[in-house]
């Protein structure tokens, strides 16, 4: 398991004033054949779930295998094992940027993982810059990701913005109303957050250009947990597509309320969550064909050996979307440290130039960005597969129309 | 013909239009009767957020504590629910009847060990309004810390009666009604017997004047003990049924909570019928504005609602003037 | 004479630190002045009339937001100034309420504010102007931070004192104790509780704005954290609401505590935490420094 030794060195410097920790803080010199890998997450309040869902696992996973089998490799093939240094965001980004602050500054640890979400990791940017650190942006949906990448030029975004997929959920769509499938008609709804309306800013030209007409669209605030008015009323709208930018609890929450109003529109996309695996149970087992965002190529063998060391490690496989990409790019990050080692301006242009190896295939990076990426995913048997692009390796045929619920 | 048959031509014409903001929609004319929507959607979602509102508003009026760990103690009945339900498979309407009373025991002991003396070293109301927040505010975190560390922070929920039944063309979920009669029960019950037995009389004796009650022989300690943990176990049927019907993670206490309390404070605290009348008065107009008006203000259109009749009765809309 | 220099010397002491900090020590330090300013004023007015209440998060997240909104078009010092005359309308409006609310009702009124701003604005932002999230992209390092809000902080606590020595302290005591006593003798309810809660709820804007540039990238949700409100008050009510120095010491043992749970105790840091909570509210039932002075006394008794 993870090392978490230094933390009694932490603790005991950790229990001053502010100025005697400073003082005290000298940076503690790890043993030769140790590392130090730091990270700041949300363990209590909001973020806690989404971060306990989708990021915290894979560090958990990596880590305890990385060291399994000696540590992480260096240039000379030295091993050195990783120690981990772990923090509690509470959800608030003053105390995130402070953890970063510490990890960076006081820890002094070789590298710093990112934290869960796109406020989050946006939040960080400025501090990783300064302080020259590679910042492995996973959970972070922006459309500013290419001004993002140049201006702090150590950091990568590997997501994509709202745009993609709305433009990916489009195209899918567009085929069906060409092949006579749907009516062209969508109803939508959005979340009153950044990555929802990001989303659907994203969505109201692509739907255009396709040629769907939108026969309604309401964003709903944060928080809201009763979806019987708004389901009613896209029922009525007329569309036979349902589309909704979504978060969970809301995402599980539309599904529950579509099924027991018998709400039965050809094609259900939901937000976020409906890639996580405890959607099937949530649908009571009629996941059938409901889209979502992102996916996974089932069939590769990878995805698969990956999918059950997950389940092993944190007792439940992982979501279909961000937790691959978040393995990934721990995997990019161990075989850059192989390549170059722990020097910051090495690895980062490492991970920008290089080509790796992930269980997503082979990985490169584009102006540090993956680009490569599942748009539009679906529930096809027991398993979130990727649906579009059409074109990229593993992609699986697209249903439509959804069965009755 | 592909697609499903449109309402009517009216519907087609006006919703690919643009649509002014805030302005009614069109086509909620058309449909057969919004009004019915509205009214049966709304009551639906008003009888759960009275039901949850019922212990809050008997553990801050009779018994005077104000406790901001009452969302907590929903989400542990909820998580308990579901624990039993996946583990016994027991239907979740058995597991009520035995989490209730548990809860009542629970509550008794909490109050005996840790708001007793508070109440008993505080001089004035205020005080002791102030020390219930400090102290409830801890076990808000010790009781969301321990979910946490027991259950995890993934989203969790159980499929229990989820089909839909038709009432007056309307299709509402089978839990959700469930839930509406739970509530029925739970507060018309309570109201009648505060109301009617000599019991509830003592209970309101005690919520009225505290300082006189011991005057006739009532024991206000023990009416305080017996309303905390009544209070304790309505949090926890409350909490139950919102695990019958809705997906909840253990840091959704909060949200609990002040939902909770907007509805005691509208409702006039300690006032159960109150409670009842706010929480469907709630329901409605959150349905209301989701339909009519705009699903991004029906949060909005809560709050300022409440602080409305805030300034307008601020003792609550069925409250007694102090 | 000689408090005065000590207090000078200490204020220069404080605002020489960062140059010898780490920048995690800075972060400390920034956390602890904007935590030490937003508990003392709250305390300004909630201390003084104990109307409690809980839209500090309200006032802060508008000076954050107005920084998001205006930081590229205008000047860093218009900004902030901007910021406190958009608080110190807003506090205007809510003040008038405590002409009507009072004890929990006033609590839970500002508790609902806070929400209905957050969601109005999210409401705004999602109709009218079409994005949610905004940058804040300053050059403004966290030394700077660091010094603005020590200043304002100074501010807050040297306004605290001047007040609680005049005219308006008084009154706002008497209003404190028995608000219908206050207005037979005479004072001028209205005037005295608006012209408090607008300087607490200007300063408090003001500090949200100062922290701002620290995030980055502001949403509602992020900025209109309640956590913000109720820390304020518990850190306030640990240390004495009412005390010139009540709030401040309760807010720096407090975060220092916070910040060393998370990090030696990730896991089952809300658990040691509400049980610290419970045990404080059991120990020391007049605040840290009322709990210090009962046992200055005790010594005293005991010599």
């Amino acid at each position: 398991m993870t090392g978490y030794s230094r933390r009694a060195v932490v603790r005991a410097l950790a229990a001053g004033t502010a100025l005697a920790v400073t003082i005290a803080g000298a940076p503690v010199l790890a043993a030769e054949d140790t590392m130090t890998i730091g990270y700041a997450i949300a363990k209590t309040g909001p973020n806690a779930t989404g971060a306990g869902i989708t990021t915290l696992p894979n560090y958990q996973l990596w880590v305890s295998q990385v060291n399994e089998a000696g540590g992480l490799t260096m240039p000379d093939g030295s091993r050195r094992k990783i120690e981990v240094i772990e923090y509690d965001d509470r959800s608030s980004n003053e105390d995130l940027v402070r953890a970063i602050e510490r990890l960076a500054t006081q820890d002094k640890v070789d590298l710093i993982l990112p934290p869960w979400g796109t406020g989050p990791n946006l939040a960080i940017a400025p501090l990783m810059h300064r302080f020259g650190y590679p910042q492995l942006a996973v959970t972070s949906v922006t459309d500013k990701a290419p001004e993002f990448a140049r201006r702090w030029e150590r950091s990568f975004w590997m997501l994509g913005g709202g745009h993609d997929y709305a433009e990916g959920l489009a195209s899918v769509l567009k085929v069906a109303r060409d092949a006579g499938t749907i009516n062209g008609k969508v109803a939508m709804v959005s979340v009153a957050d950044g990555f929802g309306i990001d989303l659907v800013n994203g969505a109201r030209p692509a739907f255009q250009e396709a040629g769907l007409e939108i026969a309604y669209d309401k964003s709903y605030p944060l928080g809201t947990s009763d979806f019987a008015a708004i389901l009613n009323e896209a029922k009525a709208s007329g569309a036979d597509s349902f589309v909704a930018f979504s978060y969970p609890p809301g995402s599980f929450g539309m599904t529950k309320t579509a099924q027991s109003i018998g709400y039965n529109p050809k094609v259900f996309y939901i937000g976020v969550g409906g890639a996580f695996p405890i959607f099937p149970k949530i649908a009571g087992d009629k996941q059938q064909v409901v889209m979502s965002i992102g996916g996974v190529n089932a069939g590769s063998e990878a995805i698969q050996a990956y999918f059950k060391q997950h389940a092993g490690s944190a007792g439940a496989p992982p979501d279909s979307w961000a937790s691959a990409i978040t393995y990934a790019s721990l995997q990019m990050l161990e075989q850059a440290v192989g390549r170059v080692g722990l020097d910051h301006g090495k690895l980062a242009a490492e991970l920008s130039n290089g080509t790796f190896e992930t269980i997503l295939g082979e990985t490169k990076l584009e102006d540090n960005q993956l680009r490569d990426l599942w748009w539009v995913g679906q529930w096809q048997g027991g398993a979130f597969k990727g649906v579009y692009p059409s074109d990229k390796t593993g992609a699986s045929e697209v249903v439509i129309p959804k069965p009755e619920w | 013909m592909v697609g499903r048959p449109c309402g009517n031509a009216a519907v087609r014409a006006f919703a690919s239009g643009p649509r002014p903001l805030g302005v009614p929609m069109p086509n909620t004319q058309a449909k057969r009767d919004p009004i019915m929507t509205i009214i049966i959607l709304g009551l639906v979602l008003g009888g759960t957020y009275a039901l949850l509102a019922l212990g809050l508003t008997i553990q801050y009026g009779i018994a005077r504590i104000m406790n901001l760990a009452y969302g907590e103690m929903t989400l542990v009945a909820a998580f308990v629910l579901v624990f039993v339900f996946r583990l016994t498979g027991l239907p979740p309407l058995v597991s009520i009847l035995l989490v209730a009373p548990a809860a009542y025991g629970v509550g008794w002991l909490l109050y005996t060990v840790m708001m007793r003396p508070l109440v008993a070293r505080a001089g004035t109301q205020g005080k002791l309004e102030v020390d219930s927040i400090l102290a409830t505010f801890g076990l808000l975190f010790v009781i969301q810390g321990l979910l946490l560390l027991v259950f995890g922070s993934d989203f969790t929920s159980v499929s229990f009666l989820e089909q839909g039944v038709e009432i007056l063309g309307v299709s509402v979920a089978v839990n959700r009604l469930v839930a509406l009669a739970i509530c029925a029960a739970a507060g018309g019950g309570l109201a009648i017997v505060l109301a009617r037995t000599r019991w509830g009389l003592v209970m309101r004796a005690a919520a009225l004047t505290p300082a006189s009650a011991p005057l006739v022989g009532i024991d206000v300690n023990r009416v305080a003990r017996q309303a905390f943990a009544l209070g304790t176990a309505l949090a926890a049927v409350g909490g139950t049924s919102v695990a019958m019907y809705q997906t909840f993670s253990a840091t959704d206490g909060v949200v609990f909570t002040m939902k909770a309390l907007v509805i005691v404070i509208m409702g006039g605290v300690g006032n159960v019928a109150g409670a009842l009348v706010a929480g469907f008065g709630l329901g409605l107009i959150e349905t209301f504005v989701a339909t009519v008006i705009d699903p991004g203000l029906t949060l909005a259109a809560t709050f300022a609602l409440f602080l409305a009749v805030l300034l307008w009765r601020p003792e609550g809309l069925f409250g007694r003037r102090a | 004479m000689i408090a005065l220099a000590a207090s000078i010397a200490a204020l220069v002491a404080l605002a020489a630190v960062p140059l010898f900090l780490t920048d995690y020590g800075l972060g400390l330090m920034i956390g602890m002045a904007g935590y030490v300013t937003l508990a003392s004023a709250w305390a300004l007015f909630s201390g003084q009339t104990r109307y409690i209440s809980l839209a500090t998060v309200a006032f802060y997240g508008i000076g954050a937001y107005t920084v998001a909104v205006l930081n590229e078009t205008i000047a860093y010092p218009l900004v902030l100034a901007c910021a406190g005359l958009v608080g110190a309308g807003l506090a205007l409006v809510v003040g008038l309420s405590t002409l009507r609310l009072s004890g929990i009702y006033f609590v839970i009124f500002t508790f609902g504010l806070a929400e209905l701003v957050r969601q109005l604005i999210t409401w705004y932002e999602v109709n009218v102007t079409g994005t949610l999230g905004r940058y804040i992209f300053l050059d403004i390092t966290a030394r700077e931070i660091y010094w603005q809000l020590l200043a304002l902080g100074t501010f807050t606590i040297g306004l605290t004192a001047w007040i609680l020595r005049h005219r308006l302290g008084l009154a706002l005591k008497v209003i404190g104790d028995d608000e219908t006593v206050a207005a037979h003798a005479g004072i001028d309810l209205a005037r005295t509780k608006l012209i408090a809660f607008t300087l607490s709820a200007t300063i408090i804007t003001l500090c949200g704005a100062i922290s701002s540039p620290r995030w980055t990238y502001v949403e509602p949700i992020i900025v209109f954290n309640p956590n913000v409100s109720f820390l304020a008050v518990i850190m306030a009510l640990l240390g004495g609401a009412n005390r010139l120095w009540g709030p401040a010491a309760g807010a720096v043992p407090l975060f220092l505590l916070f910040e060393w749970l998370s990090v030696n105790f990730p896991d089952t840091y809300p658990i040691i935490l509400g049980l610290m909570f419970i045990a404080v509210v059991f120990l020391l039932p007049d605040g840290v420094l009322g709990g210090l002075a009962r046992l200055r006394q005790r010594g005293k008794a005991a010599a």
